[in-house]
């Protein structure tokens, strides 16, 4: 039995300083039970001969000198089951929706070691999201980390769910899990998270943890840990395929500028900590895929600029961990489409790998490389229009101008359930290509032209 | 080796441990607690030892054990360094895989070099033999090459016995007369730049068979050399072109801080990699050292000097070296963040104010230089830059470019244009070609430096000509400079455009350089004069020979090519009429 410490000496913001104390490790597990019975949790942040510092996950308020301060002899650790899948949980990892306590089969740190490199296996399987912009254009992978950089009032949190509720591999029948990690959001996005699940059965193949924006801050450094550690239990040790939903990094990194300031720490950028770097890389390279081993770990984590700012530290650093990112686009939502993905600033770092013969269709490259192409051409001429008129144009610009708007109309827009089999995407792709001059489809190998062409493959 | 040293534990902080009861130097590394984690000092304060942790410290308690190694951060240095895989800290990553499964977990060591391999080991020297720093004790066959065992910086004397034979690298071989034990493997230090005789002017190219590097911006032997490292830009496919075909007998990768999934693509790629050469596999003679973002960040931190100090060790076997650092930015944010723990006063966005000293310290470790064992050695270094945002004037960027003599710029629009490697003309450049150009002029042709400056020239002249060009239409150009169009359009899609696939193409001799420019060069300058005397330009365009000057870069037989297609390109010239 832990033995309980009354020598609190100091109290300053989420930080508790206890004395006297026989020898604690660092990271381990605190509790404090406060003058009315009631208990906080905490963990060892700076231990030494002469006093530990505890930083409290539920906030300080209520702590007195006398409180008990107990130290639990390990550091944090979620305990894991298959039975978790369907059950919704608090940012700390307990149970939110009144079901039976989980019965751990395992119980894991949550501190996750570093995959090996050796270990890892090139992801390379094509993953279906039906969503035109993101398979045909920035084709995503299993193992891959690929996030959405939004901004405040765009529908990042309809484009996740989305792909939670599509995505599929080709051909496979295999069993997968959606692990959803929400920090910091409000309840009314978490409910909406919630009744989509619901209404779509995704909710039985789910492990839900919820933080939400009134729960404590420090408590958001957990969630994301809690969620992968989960996640990395179902992919590896049962052979699932896992996608993760994080939401929202920014909440996260806020949270951890928070802690970092009330730690006294010396600021880098923007008041964010010096290693942030590390701590982002900690969680997003916890995606992948690990060679001999079925399951696989894909990460989608949503993250909304503050001020539209790409450069900003947070997506700055995450642009370099992850394989890319999906930018949702205030103009395109302006127009009225849906999903609003940037396409000319999104990129998927692995998507050369994962298409193809065999993976998608021999012809996926050539028919992206000419849709960029042709709707950066349309994007130009945009600007000019806007000053010489569209009368001005030549002929061949003129399809170019329209090529981009049907692009954005009937290729970026889709509707909210709507499906597409990477075949109606590529056909689509086609169909928008043969507005264009046939000599103006320099990207294409003559002999795809010839077999997929609307007009020309009819001849 | 200094006797070790127990202490104990007085404070955790996350990475950064104080200790008391030991008295080390200033680096040494320090084992910390029961998990043996492996870590550094960083801070003698009264009795107090500050200690930066290499690993995770969770569950670390006052009171633990800590021991001194006596020793600052050392590497092994052998035989069988070659085709190895390691972390920053000179772990074997496949060994860890087998010992301990697929994660890295803490406190878990593997030697270097395998303790159980023997070597077949024929000495160079004999009893009675005076032997001094760096002498070469004997050869050990190793992957591609022959590998001089040296004799370690303290091993000096008469030789008492050394014998040939099959051994490990802890076997003795043979021993000094002062009783100095001789062996296959030796330790150094990695903060510490290996000796040598003297530095010599880096005045021998290294060859790449790349054209647009070895014509325009040549890297000499033990030059530096910076690439942005944007992705997608062809990064890889340049640094294993580099790899495969450079003049260097000796490959190292150091991937510090990168992307697990990209690092993988290496790891998979590169042991499928031939050596053109010898027709073995090429990891025969190359050392991955890879570290990703979320490996220790210390450990990443110490990466690049693992490296560049196994690249010293084979210098000093008398081979040229080539070092590639990807990304050099990755590895001044974990000074970053290394520093902003120790509560350092941050310079320019953060980075330590001694950012600038650490990197040209580290550029300064490569170089050509004559080494002890007798011979010339040279490593030359290759560092990504990987600039946030794509922001060049940030302090890595900056810093580095303040130092290395050779810019590669890879460009992404080349990229999407297809063009390939997409390393734009305009933007690189190399401060080698003077000091290079009387090898050329020795070795390759007397003209090399004049044919260099023509073709620069002429595409500068195009950059210029294409501003008027997107106003006004080539149209309304006169013939001259649409000639001048024509010719910067041969050099980029005949000259500057390698396959690194085509058999042929991916491999060019500098002779076939100089031939194929040269090539170019003489259907300007008779095209010039076409012009003056007014012949059309459709009509010089059109000449077969210019065609064939695109194709023969893919046939087997380029070089009678070239020959014949000069000839027929003086003929041709004659029939019309100039």
């Amino acid at each position: 039995m832990a033995k309980e410490y009354h020598t609190i000496n100091q109290i300053a913001g989420p930080l508790v300083f206890v004395e006297k104390t026989e020898p604690i490790g660092f990271g381990e597990l605190v509790q404090i039970t406060l003058p009315d019975g009631s208990t906080k949790r905490g963990q060892v942040l700076d231990t030494s001969d002469e006093v530990v510092v505890v930083q409290v996950f539920e906030g300080t308020g209520g702590i007195d000198r006398a409180s008990g301060v107990k130290f639990l002899g390990e550091t944090v650790k979620m305990p894991v089951a298959k039975d978790m899948l369907g059950r919704i949980l608090n940012g700390s990892g307990d149970p939110l929706d009144n079901g039976p306590p989980i019965i751990p089969e395992k119980r894991l740190e949550i501190i996750g070691a570093a995959i090996n490199p050796w270990a890892r296996d090139n992801p390379q399987e094509f993953i279906q999201t039906g969503i035109s912009s993101i398979d045909g254009m920035n084709t995503l992978v299993r193992g891959q980390k690929l996030p959405i950089f939004s901004g405040a009032g765009l529908p990042h949190n309809d484009i996740a769910l989305q792909i939670a509720r599509q995505a599929k591999v080709l051909g496979g029948k295999e069993e997968f899990a959606v692990v959803f990690a929400a920090m910091g959001i409000t309840s009314e996005e978490a409910q909406y998270f919630m009744k989509d699940f619901e209404r779509t059965g995704a909710l039985k193949r789910a492990v839900v943890f919820l933080n939400l924006a009134d729960d404590p801050a420090i408590e958001r450094l957990l969630t994301p840990r809690l969620a992968l550690t989960t996640a990395e239990y179902l992919a590896f040790d049962l052979g699932m395929h896992v996608l993760v939903i994080l939401t929202d990094i920014t909440n996260y990194s806020e949270a951890l500028r928070q802690i970092g300031a009330a730690r006294e720490e010396v600021p880098a950028r923007r008041g964010y900590p010096g290693y942030m770097y590390t701590d982002l890389a900690s969680m997003y390279e916890r995606a992948g895929r690990i060679k001999d081993k079925k399951g696989s770990i894909t990460q989608f984590p949503i993250l909304s600029m503050p001020g539209d700012d790409i450069t900003h530290p947070i997506p700055d650093l995450t642009g370099y961990i992850t394989e890319g990112q999906i930018v949702a686009s205030r103009d395109l939502h302006r127009k009225g489409i849906f999903p609003p993905i940037a396409v000319e600033r999104s990129l998927s770092r692995l998507m050369g790998q994962g298409i193809g013969p065999g993976r998608t269709r021999e012809d996926h490259r050539a028919v992206s490389d000419q849709l960029y192409a042709g709707y950066a051409e349309g994007r130009d001429l945009r600007g000019l229009v806007a000053i010489v008129g569209k009368e001005a144009l030549s002929d061949r610009d003129r399809k170019f101008l329209d090529f981009a708007d049907a692009f954005e109309d009937r290729f970026v827009r889709q509707g909210k359930d709507e499906d597409r089999t990477i075949e109606q995407t590529l056909e689509l792709g086609w169909e928008l290509l043969s507005m264009l001059p046939l000599d103006s489809l320099t990207k294409i190998d003559r002999k795809f032209i010839e077999k997929y062409h609307p007009t020309v493959k009819k001849k | 080796m200094a006797t070790k040293e127990t202490g104990r534990i007085s404070r955790v902080a996350g990475p950064v441990v104080t200790a008391e009861g030991i008295s080390p130097r200033m680096y040494d590394v320090v084992l910390v607690g029961e998990l043996k984690l492996m870590g550094e000092v960083i801070k003698l304060v009264g009795k107090k030892t500050v200690i930066q942790v290499y690993e995770d410290t969770s569950g670390i308690r006052p009171g633990e054990e800590v021991v001194d190694t006596g020793a600052p951060l050392q590497v092994e240095l052998g035989p069988g360094l070659l085709s190895s895989v390691y972390d920053g800290v000179q772990r074997p990553l496949p060994v860890l895989r087998e010992n301990q499964g697929d994660f890295v977990s803490r406190g878990i060591t593997a030697p270097g070099l395998d303790r159980k391999k023997k070597w077949e080991f024929t000495p160079l020297v004999k009893k009675g033999d005076e032997i001094g720093r760096g002498a070469i004790l004997g050869e050990v066959p190793e992957g591609n090459i022959v590998h001089r065992v040296l004799a370690p910086s303290d091993a000096k004397g008469k030789v008492k016995n050394i014998s040939s034979g099959n051994f490990t690298v802890e076997d003795v071989v043979g021993q000094l007369d002062s009783g100095y034990e001789l062996r296959l493997m030796q330790r150094w230090p990695v903060r510490q730049a290996r000796p040598y005789v003297e530095k010599l002017m880096p005045d021998i190219p290294l060859v790449t068979g790349q054209r647009v590097l070895d014509l325009l911006f040549p890297l000499a032997k033990g030059g530096t050399a910076a690439i942005p490292g944007g992705f997608g830009t062809g990064k890889t496919v340049t640094s294993q072109q580099l790899s495969k075909w450079s003049d260097a007998q000796i490959v190292i990768y150091v991937g510090c801080g990168e992307r697990g999934n990209e690092m993988t693509e290496v790891l998979t790629t590169f042991p499928e990699l031939e050596d053109p050469k010898t027709g073995k596999p090429l990891m025969g003679r190359t050392v991955l050292i890879a570290n990703t973002s979320n490996m220790p960040v210390a450990a990443r931190e110490a990466s690049v000097y693992t490296g560049i100090t196994v690249a010293e060790y084979y210098r000093d076997m008398g081979y040229d070296v080539s070092l590639m650092a990807d990304s050099t930015s990755r590895w001044a944010e974990a000074m970053r963040e290394i520093s902003s723990r120790l509560e350092e006063m941050p310079g320019e966005e953060g980075y330590p104010a001694y950012l600038a000293a650490r990197l040209s310290e580290f550029y300064e470790r490569c170089g050509r230089v004559k080494v002890f064992s007798g011979g010339i050695g040279s490593i030359s270094v290759i560092g990504a830059v990987s600039p946030s945002g794509g922001d060049f004037s940030e302090p890595v960027t900056q810093n580095t470019l303040r130092i290395v003599k050779v810019f590669w710029a890879l460009d992404s629009k080349l990229r999407e244009r297809r063009h390939f490697p997409a390393i734009n003309w305009l933007t690189s450049y190399s401060l080698y070609s003077p000091i290079l150009e009387d090898w050329y002029r020795k070795n390759v042709a007397e003209d090399w430096n004049q044919v260099r400056l023509w073709a620069m020239e002429t595409l500068q002249k195009e950059s210029e000509l294409q501003e008027i060009v997107q106003l006004v239409g080539s149209d309304a150009l006169p013939e001259e400079q649409r000639l001048t169009l024509d010719v910067a359009r041969m050099i980029r899609e005949f000259f500057l455009q390698q396959s690194a696939y085509h058999a042929v193409d991916t491999y060019s001799p500098l002779k076939r350089q100089y031939e194929y420019m040269s090539a170019i060069k003489r259907f300007s300058e008779h095209a010039k004069k076409a012009i003056s005397l007014e012949v059309p330009l459709e009509r010089i365009s059109t000449l077969p020979c210019r065609a064939d000057l695109g194709k023969l870069k893919f046939e087997e037989t380029i070089d009678a090519d070239l020959k014949k297609v000069t000839a027929e390109m003086d003929k041709q010239f004659a029939s019309l009429g100039g």
